[in-house]
Order: C-alpha cells, then structure tokens, then sequence
C-alpha cells in the first residue's frame, strides 16, 4: 500500500422510504469504521439515507457480463410466470 | 472494424450503457480516462478558489453556503476519481499524473478570486457553464460516468442559486458593491465562455467522441446553449456583459458574441495562467503533507484486525 491507497469499498444506502439497501457508489476508506463514517459524509448530505452498508470491494463477486445471454435469456420466454398470463373474467375484478 | 468493435458500436446506437467489465475498444477507454480524470480534477482544484474566501464571508448566510458548496465539490470528486477507477487505473497515480502536469483540469480554476464579489460570479457562471456540460453528460454512454453526472447534478443547482443571489445583493446594494459585481462578471465572462474548451474546428476529437457518446453535444452547442441563458440574467441584475458584439439575432433566437482569445485560453491550459502553479503545488503538498494520515490510518486498522483475531 504504497502511494496512500486504503482499501475500495461498495456502498449501500437505504432511504427513508426505501425497502431495500441500494448501491450508491464507492469510496476507499482505512477500515469499516472509517468507511461508514465517510459514507455518511459523502453519501448522505442531504438526507439521502437512514441506514447505510459497506463492503470491500474486492469481496462482490459478479456475474460474467460476456455470459448475459446463457444467464438471462432463459427467463424471456417464461410468459406463465406472470399475472397477465391468466385469464380471469372481468366480472371477478382486481385479481 | 472487427466483430467486437461492430457489437460495441451497435450497443452504443441502441443507448445501451457501457459497464465496467463489457469489452471495450483501448481508445474508448483512453478517451474516457482522460475526459473523466479532467473532470474530476477540476471539482478537486476547483474547491481552492472558493476556499479561499470562507474563512472572509460577510455572514454567517453565506458562510454556510460556500462551506456547504466547497464540500459538494470534494464529493464529486471522488465519485469522478471512483468512475475513472472502473477502468482499471490506479487512483492514485490518476491524482499524482494532474499533480506532475501530465494530466489538466479546468482552466477557469486558473483564475484568481480577488473579491467577494467573485465569489458570485464563479457560482454564477462558473458553475452555471458546468452544468450546461454536466446535464448533457447525463447521456453518456459509459455507466459510471452518467450515474455520476445524475448525482453532480442533483447537487448542482444549489452552487449557482447561492451564487446568483449573492449577485442580485450585491447589485441592489451600493455604488461600490456595485461595481464589485461588474468588475467580476468583466473577469470571469470570457473564461467561462473558455470552459467548454476549442472551437469545434479546432476539437479534432469531437466527432469521434460523439460517435462514441462520450460527448452528447458539441463544445460550440453548449457555449451557445449557455450564452443563451446567461444573457437575460445578466440583464436582470443590470450588469453588463463585457462583449461590444453581443447581440441577438431575431431570426435564430441566439445570441451573436464575439471572438474568443484563444491564444490566452491555450496560454493558460498550457500552464502559464495567474495561479497555474499556485493551484498544482497547494495540491501537491496536501497529498504529501497528508500522507502519513494515510499511513498512519492504515497501521491502525491492522492493529484492530489482528486484535480481532486473537480475541
Ligand atoms: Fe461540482
Ligand atoms: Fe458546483
């Protein structure tokens, strides 16, 4: 770790009305403590969050961008597994 | 073009982001370093001249707004370096190429903040030409760099409200605030025009960066587009622009304005502007002068792992 460099972190925010912790950018930081605190001061000046999560970066391991198709296609022709798929008479209403 | 170049170009036309780990051409890549680390090192170096005026503003008011706007820019700045970090540079080595003279920033940064009044102007026009920039960029074609410029944005408009209004005080105010105001639209009209670089004719980049969507408009657009809004409200505050050959053309619905000295614009990036060298060196010594807090921060926490592991 020459040249000043502390370990990339992910960041993670869930706003007020938010139901779900969203990635919002990254920063470095020394270590967790320090990551949330600068987290904070980066991420939520204005209010933008009530909870936040850090993460090295180096521990997210993602999918193979190179392998979308193969990984995500199979899901396209899947018509049966959503709502509309099913027809209900109208006379029923909201199903 | 090679198959890999065509898929690339075809998901550049179809407004199909570019993520980190997508193939990407080695120029794309370059062009994007560049432009991104730029940019990022102008929010950085951007925070000297208005720092300079905090610890002297009038009011408690305005002193909250420009520390509240001084660390704005910090954080785009960082969201900028993290962004030019998703192509695989070293962050520091990024800074450490701006701090050598190998990489620029904005030259309006170049320029002294002599009086309160500039500090006005600069929210006003300088940050009013950044967003002109930042707003198109939103489109960008690499993922990253947009979801940035979506934040910057948000951010944005506060910088040139508190600027204009400080303006609409100082122009209502008396004869010497005044002209305080004048005297630092005269300084800052031309080199804000500057910001938004050469002349298409002269931006030999351009088209291929267009191509690309690295760029959304051209540097001649965005100048126009900003002249364009930037007329009426100098007229409201009754201030005059300082440009003989400004005028609108009825037909068109833009202004006309006048040459541009480009000669100075070059002299400046090429690092002879007023405070080149001051800007470089104040960064540089706070890299150097800070180092050991990252060193410092570094051996603690190994401390508190290796605690952890024997607990
Ligand atoms: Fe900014
Ligand atoms: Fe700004």
């Amino acid at each position: 770790m020459t040249n000043g460099n502390w370990p990339l972190w992910e960041v993670f925010i869930r706003s007020r009305q938010g139901l779900n912790h969203k990635h919002v950018g990254s920063l470095r930081a020394s270590d967790e403590e320090m990551a949330i605190e600068n987290a904070r001061d980066v991420y939520t000046r204005r209010s933008e969050g009530i909870s936040i999560w850090v993460v090295l970066s180096s521990n997210v391991h993602a999918s193979n961008p190179t392998e979308k198709g193969p990984m995500f296609d199979p899901a396209e022709d899947k018509v049966y597994r959503h709502p509309t798929f099913y027809d209900i008479p109208d006379e029923i209403g909201h199903m | 073009m090679t198959k890999k170049e065509d898929e690339f170009q075809a998901k550049i036309d179809r407004d199909i982001k570019i993520e980190p780990k997508d193939w990407m051409p080695d120029a794309y890549r370059k062009t994007l370093v560049r432009q991104i680390s730029q940019h990022a090192h102008s929010e950085i170096v951007g925070m000297l001249p208005e720092g300079n005026w905090i610890t002297r503003a009038p009011s408690l008011r305005r002193k909250v707004a420009l520390l509240a706007k001084v660390q704005d820019e910090a954080g785009h700045g960082l969201y900028l370096y993290s962004a030019v970090e998703t192509l695989g540079t070293d962050r520091e080595q990024t800074i450490d190429d701006m701090h050598s003279g190998k990489a620029k920033y904005s030259s309006i940064f170049n320029y002294p903040t002599l009086s309160w009044a500039d500090m006005g102007a600069v929210g006003w026009l300088v940050d009013g030409a950044a967003i002109v920039n930042q707003v198109a960029l939103q489109r960008t074609s690499y993922g990253p760099y947009s979801r940035a410029m979506v934040k910057i944005c948000k951010e944005e408009s506060f910088h040139q409200r508190q600027g204009y209004e400080l303006l609409i005080h100082m122009c209502n105010g008396t004869k010497e605030q005044k002209e305080m105001a004048q005297d630092a639209l005269n300084r800052f009209w031309w080199p804000s025009l500057m910001m938004f670089g050469p002349s298409d004719k002269d931006s030999p980049n351009t088209v291929q960066s267009m191509a690309w969507k690295v760029k959304r408009y051209t540097n001649d657009d965005l100048r126009q587009q900003f002249i364009d809004m930037t007329v009426p409200q100098a007229n409201f505050l009754g201030l005059t622009i300082p440009d003989p050959d400004l005028k609108l053309n009825k037909e068109t619905g833009h202004y006309e304005f006048g040459e541009i000295d480009w000669d100075e614009f070059f002299n400046v990036v090429n690092g002879n502007g007023p405070c080149n060298k001051e800007r470089v060196s104040a960064r540089a010594n706070s890299k150097k002068n800070g180092l050991w807090v990252i060193e410092a921060a570094n051996a603690y926490a190994e401390k508190q792992r290796i605690k952890k592991k024997v607990a």
